[in-house]
């Protein structure tokens, strides 16, 4: 019979292996899935994890990693603030939809005039496309106590159908022919969100999500904020016994991680995807999760786990376009990842205890 | 123009049940889950799942009645897992739900893919005798597809057994202190992972009368944040089962009226109406959220059996 | 025998709380057994009560061999206990309460009646309608007896039933007991009460560092001797020297405030006023509007400004770390998860209350090495037996976690410090050295109030005494003057026990 015996604090040990182990599981259970399927397994994990990073066309897969790991890392670093705290933001997906909106209005707003200052104001207005969103479960959990798992997700569907009525409405190209979706900013200099350094992928997105792990990282580790933050989710008696205002940091930890799930939207919506459309969002906001756990909500655990997230998105890519494997099996691969994390997890709380079949003591 | 009229109330009541069906569902599932003190956020995963099951099933057997049980099968299969991460791996009971989420959207995306635009056996109704020929109420109420009939019924027998019958205490008991229910010998992990399992059975119903009678085909996401409001509506009910139906009737009542004023081409953009469900919902959360003191007091909250 | 125990072990991570411990226990005979927290009692009875199992060793009912696999088979042989905490469902009623406490309840109606009759016979009254949450400490632990007592046990475990309990109602308690014993059923009673133990138990057996250190007729043996088995040497009482209160620090003026959860209790008019030098201690049974006191000195509840006033400054509406600043310091009840946070190291923990008076951050940046030296200051000052500054709070005993707490406060110089419960699941020589602190800290000038349901504690280390009752606040008399008596009655009133017809 296997017990678990609590550690009498966590094992250091373990914190920093699980995501490895987990990781390792999900590629053996992975393969499974495959072999199921009817695929080679290895063959199909190395076509995820292998091909695009060293594989023949990794010149052109490594970018693409990159811009699908930079809206993740994003994301995922204004989550884990939340989920350090005990508050669940799990509506990035519509705090992301409407940054972008707001972020792309701006912009379309001025079209088709040129000013450098066009797209820093595009910047600005996306981050408060994003803290307006993420502000009404902030407030009404404060106001009212309302749950703001709930909220937050409810306003995910409500975003995307704005998203549809903006995409087929007031932000659709004039000169479309009818079609929907708007202008696109690739051909709108000013407003575009180009790649730093041409070849790369690298834009000014990763650059914010490179700055915002740095940003999380000090405020966890110097800041008397990120303790609170901390300590709000440890032990939520004891941060009020400290005097931390609750209310101010639900505020804090949501209005934040709007304010970054709405500049990944806008630097999608102005970059990588270029326009505005009724399937602009694809679920970054969802996956962001998985990239928060899976990087033990530390900043720079998340950085490595966006990488990897971003690494599966394009894997499964290349592994539907040469295996002819199902899309939807990334995002089981992405889910089942997640699962073993956590199962796995217990092992740095408890030791697991082999007690042998009972014995009866003699009478 | 918009033509307000020409929406039958006979049709409006009767679309108002079947509307309601699989969030009432869902919902009396999770409540038996959150009374036994566990929260599971993975009830859209649970149900997506369902109805792909339920979909497939009875495409491939030609019976709807197969079909629902292989997605109560698969909503319990679900829960399943769920159970195996927060009981035995003690793992956080939020996260480990958006995890089944996640998982369940990716699960049944890979499973329904080959059955876009398949049409699944029909269900036929079952017209109750002499209440059928009622006027009004009649077609209204009582010619219903008989799974409508089954989740009344399920309500009413989980507002029995939570009320009256021993097992039930004992749930409620585990659910409001878990310690203490251990202190008494009662199973506490048992008990929880037999609610969870149960939860899992309702959602995957619920998510197979959408792919199946409701819609009837079969879509990515189609459930559509179903699950959601189904958790909202437990916060509703505040915890009982009576006002778990008043709350499925309802957001069904919103969803029908909105998809009849879409209809009957009413001056609102369909978008506005399309998400109304959803503002709804949270509204009621901001209205009822002031007073959540019946909640089970070890909600969400992880049992490890003390010394 | 009825039931005997020969060899019993237990060990659980890190700790031995059983170690080859045998004993024998008679019918009708109403046997303690004691010892200090943590020497291993409740682990014991949760053995023979079937909710640990033990790594070796055997028990026997009436000769027979008993192994229980669960509190079910427990009770099955007989055995039927009543707890010191966790044990009722605050959401549900008293019915309720009892049917799930037995096997095979009779219907609801019946138990009902049959509930009454027991209760009266035992002088147990009971409300069976009650939701449990709304019902007094005493009430409570009757609602326990009576559970066992409907399934006819022939042993009843008390595990510290006293300690929520008024002089008054522990008397009534004890006759009880007795009436059982007589009928039959014998009685394990744990307790570190030793007056108590003389007053009620026929034999004693004493348990210290998981052994069983001897065994004794409590009536015969002295209340030194039994402390210096319990405790293996002898301990230093604290030094209380005479003080002089000086001036007004804290004046708490008609101090209203909304009960603090669901079961809790609100404030009714508080008033009082603590001067430097001086401890003022608050007596009465916890749940009587302690936790909201000491939430509303803290800061933790803001009230009314001008209702509590720091040196003549109204405070009422600062919040924690702006009273802490001003110099008023506190220290709730519940180290885990309220005083400290118990995943977080012990470096973390003193930044939890230090960061202002000891100027652990600046411009909103901690000074993790600053924080570091303090945390070891309180570790050297106060005797935390830790492996180190970063360890988690959660590891640490309870007896050096309070020592942690207390000592973090202490260390702040506050001008004036609150506690809760500073010694409450605290092995006894940790108490004493913090009820040492305690007085020291009065002795240098500054004042305290000590919240406390220990009446020796009090006695011993405060000035000036008063209780706290349903949120309202006894008249305020200085401790020399009082008789334990006249505190029982100060304590007493509301607890459904009839004070005027009382035996003072």
């Amino acid at each position: 019979m296997l017990l678990l015996e609590r550690r009498p604090q966590p094992s250091r040990f373990w914190i920093y292996s699980t995501p490895l182990l987990a990781i390792a599981i999900t590629m053996i259970s992975g393969g499974a899935l495959f072999a199921l399927l009817g695929e080679n397994p290895v063959e199909a994990v190395l076509a995820i994890f292998w091909e695009p990073v060293f594989g023949e066309f990794s010149f052109y897969h490594r970018p693409q990693i990159l811009i699908k790991s930079g809206p993740l890392v994003l994301i995922a670093i204004g989550l884990s603030l939340g989920f350090r705290a005990g508050i669940w933001n799990i509506g990035a997906e519509g705090q992301y939809i409407i940054g972008a909106l707001t972020g792309a209005a701006v912009g379309l707003a001025f079209y088709p005039m040129s000013g450098w200052f066009i797209f820093p104001l595009m910047v600005v207005s996306g981050a408060m496309g994003g803290i307006l969103w993420a502000s009404i479960p902030a407030f009404l959990r404060t106001r009212f106590g309302a749950n703001e798992i709930l909220v937050s997700l409810m306003l995910v569907y409500v975003a995307e159908q704005i998203l549809a009525k903006m995409a087929l409405g007031p932000l659709r190209n004039p000169d479309g022919h009818g079609f929907p979706g708007s202008r696109n900013f690739q051909n709108y200099p000013s407003a575009h969100n180009a790649e730093l350094i041409a070849g790369t992928g690298i834009h000014l997105g990763i650059a914010a999500a490179l700055v915002s792990v740095m940003f999380a990282h000090v405020l966890f580790s110097k800041h008397i904020l990120g303790y609170r933050i901390r300590l709000s989710g440890e032990a939520p008696r004891a941060a009020r016994f400290a005097g931390v205002g609750t209310s101010r940091i639900v505020f804090f930890c949501l209005c934040t991680s709007g304010a970054l799930a709405g500049l990944a939207g806008l630097f999608e919506v102005s970059g990588p995807s270029g326009q505005v459309n009724i399937d602009f969002n694809t679920g970054y906001g969802f996956t962001a999760i998985i990239v928060a756990f899976l990087g033990r909500l530390h900043p720079v655990g998340i950085l490595f786990a966006g990488l990897l997230m971003g690494l599966t998105y394009i894997g499964g890519e290349t592994a539907e376009t040469r295996l002819g494997l199902p899309s939807a099996s990334i995002q089981i691969f992405q889910g089942m990842l997640l699962f073993y994390l956590l199962a796995v997890d217990v092992l740095s709380n408890y030791r697991i205890r082999v007690k042998p079949p009972k014995t009866r003591s003699s009478a | 123009m918009t033509d307000l009229f020409s929406i039958n109330i006979v049709v409006l009541l009767a679309s108002l049940i079947s509307a309601s069906t699989p969030i009432l569902l869902a919902a009396t599932g999770e409540l038996v889950a959150e009374r036994a003190g566990v929260l599971n956020l993975g009830v859209e995963g649970m149900m997506i799942t369902g109805a792909a099951c339920g979909f497939i099933v009875s495409v491939h057997t030609g019976s709807p009645a197969i079909g629902f049980i292989a997605a109560a099968a698969g909503g319990t299969a679900m829960s399943a897992l769920f159970a195996l991460l927060t009981q035995c791996a003690l793992a956080n009971h939020v996260a480990s739900g958006l995890a089944l989420t996640l998982f369940g959207l990716g699960l049944s995306a890979l499973l329904g893919q080959g059955y876009v635009g398949v049409k699944p056996p029909p269900t036929g109704n079952l017209e109750l005798p002499i209440l059928s020929d009622l006027p009004v109420l009649g077609p209204a109420l009582f010619s219903q597809d008989i799974v409508s009939y089954l989740a009344l019924a399920l309500v009413i027998a989980v507002w029995l057994a939570l009320a009256r019958s021993r097992s039930g205490l004992i749930l409620r008991a585990v659910g409001e202190n878990h310690n203490a229910a251990h202190a008494l010998g009662y199973r506490v992990v048992r008990v929880r992972v037999l609610a969870i399992l149960f939860g899992g059975g309702c959602a995957g119903l619920g998510g197979a009368y959408i792919s199946l009678i409701r819609v009837p085909q079969w879509t990515d996401g189609m459930t559509a944040g179903a699950g959601w409001i189904a958790l909202a509506i437990v916060v509703f009910s505040s915890w009982k089962a009576g006002r778990v139906l008043l709350g499925a009737w309802l957001f069904g009542g919103i969803t029908v009226l909105q998809l009849n004023l879409q209809a009957a081409g009413i001056a609102i953009p369909v978008e506005y109406l399309s998400m109304s469900p959803y503002l709804i919902t949270i509204l009621v959360l901001v209205i009822l959220s002031a007073d959540n003191s019946n909640a089970p007091a070890s909600l969400g909250r992880i049992f490890h059996a003390p010394r | 025998m009825l039931l005997s125990l020969s060899g019993i072990s237990r060990r659980f991570p890190g700790v031995v709380a059983n170690d080859d411990v045998s004993m024998n226990v008679a019918e009708g005979e109403i046997h303690a057994l004691i010892g200090e927290n943590g020497a291993g009692k409740s682990t014991l009875v949760k053995i023979v009560y079937g909710l640990v199992k033990p790594d070796s060793g055997s028990m026997k009912i009436d000769g027979e061999h008993y192994a229980p696999l669960g509190p079910t088979e427990a009770r099955a042989a007989g055995i039927g206990m009543v707890f010191q905490h966790f044990s009722l469902f605050d959401a549900l009623t008293v019915t309720d309460n009892i049917a799930l406490g037995m096997d095979n309840p009779p219907p609801m109606r019946k138990l009902s009646v049959r509930t009454r009759e027991l209760s009266k016979n035992y002088g147990l009254p009971l409300d069976s309608g009650k939701i449990a949450g709304a019902l007094s400490a005493g009430e409570r632990q009757r609602v326990e007896i009576v559970k066992c007592l409907l399934q006819n046990p022939r042993i009843l475990i008390m595990d510290e039933p006293t300690s929520v309990l008024t002089p008054q109602e522990t008397k009534t308690l004890f006759k009880t007991l007795r009436k059982l014993a007589e009928s039959g059923v014998a009685i394990l009673y744990i307790s570190h009460k030793l007056k108590e133990i003389r007053a009620l138990c026929d034999r004693a057996t004493i348990l210290r560092g998981g052994r069983n250190v001897g065994s004794c007729v409590p009536s015969e043996a002295s209340i030194g001797d039994m402390a210096e088995m319990m405790v293996g040497s002898s301990l230093k009482s604290p030094v209380k020297k005479s003080r002089n209160r000086g001036k007004v620090v804290l004046e708490v003026d008609n101090l209203c405030s909304d009960a603090d959860s669901a079961f809790g209790i609100a404030l009714k008019q508080v008033s009082f006023k603590v001067g430097a030098g001086e401890i003022l201690g608050i007596g009465g049974v916890a749940g009587n509007g302690q936790e909201e006191l000491l939430a509303a000195l803290s800061g933790e509840t803001k009230v009314e400004s001008n209702t509590i006033r720091l040196k003549n400054e109204p405070i009422g509406h600062l919040d924690p770390d702006a009273r802490r600043i001003l110099g008023l310091l506190a220290a709730p009840a519940d180290r885990m998860g309220h005083a400290a946070a118990p995943n977080m190291t012990l470096v973390d923990n003193a930044v939890l209350t230090g960061n202002r008076r000891e100027r652990l951050s600046s411009r909103g940046f901690i000074n993790w090495d600053a924080s570091s030296q303090f945390c070891q200051r309180i570790i050297n000052a106060f005797d935390v037996r830790t492996p180190g500054t970063w360890n988690t709070a959660g590891s640490l005993s309870g007896g050096n976690l309070q020592k942690f707490v207390i000592g973090r406060e202490i260390l702040q110089k506050p001008d004036i410090l609150a506690v809760n419960q500073p010694t409450w699941g605290v092995d006894a020589a940790a108490a004493a050295a913090i009820r040492q602190a305690l007085i020291d800290l009065a002795r240098n000038g500054s004042a305290v109030i000590c919240i406390s349901q220990d009446l020796d504690e009090l006695i011993e280390i405060s000035d000036r005494f008063g209780t706290l009752n349903r949120g309202e606040l006894s008249d305020i008399r200085k401790t020399e003057s009082l008789s334990t008596s006249e505190i029982g009655l100060m304590m007493g009133g509301a607890h459904g026990v009839d004070v005027a017809h009382a035996p003072a």
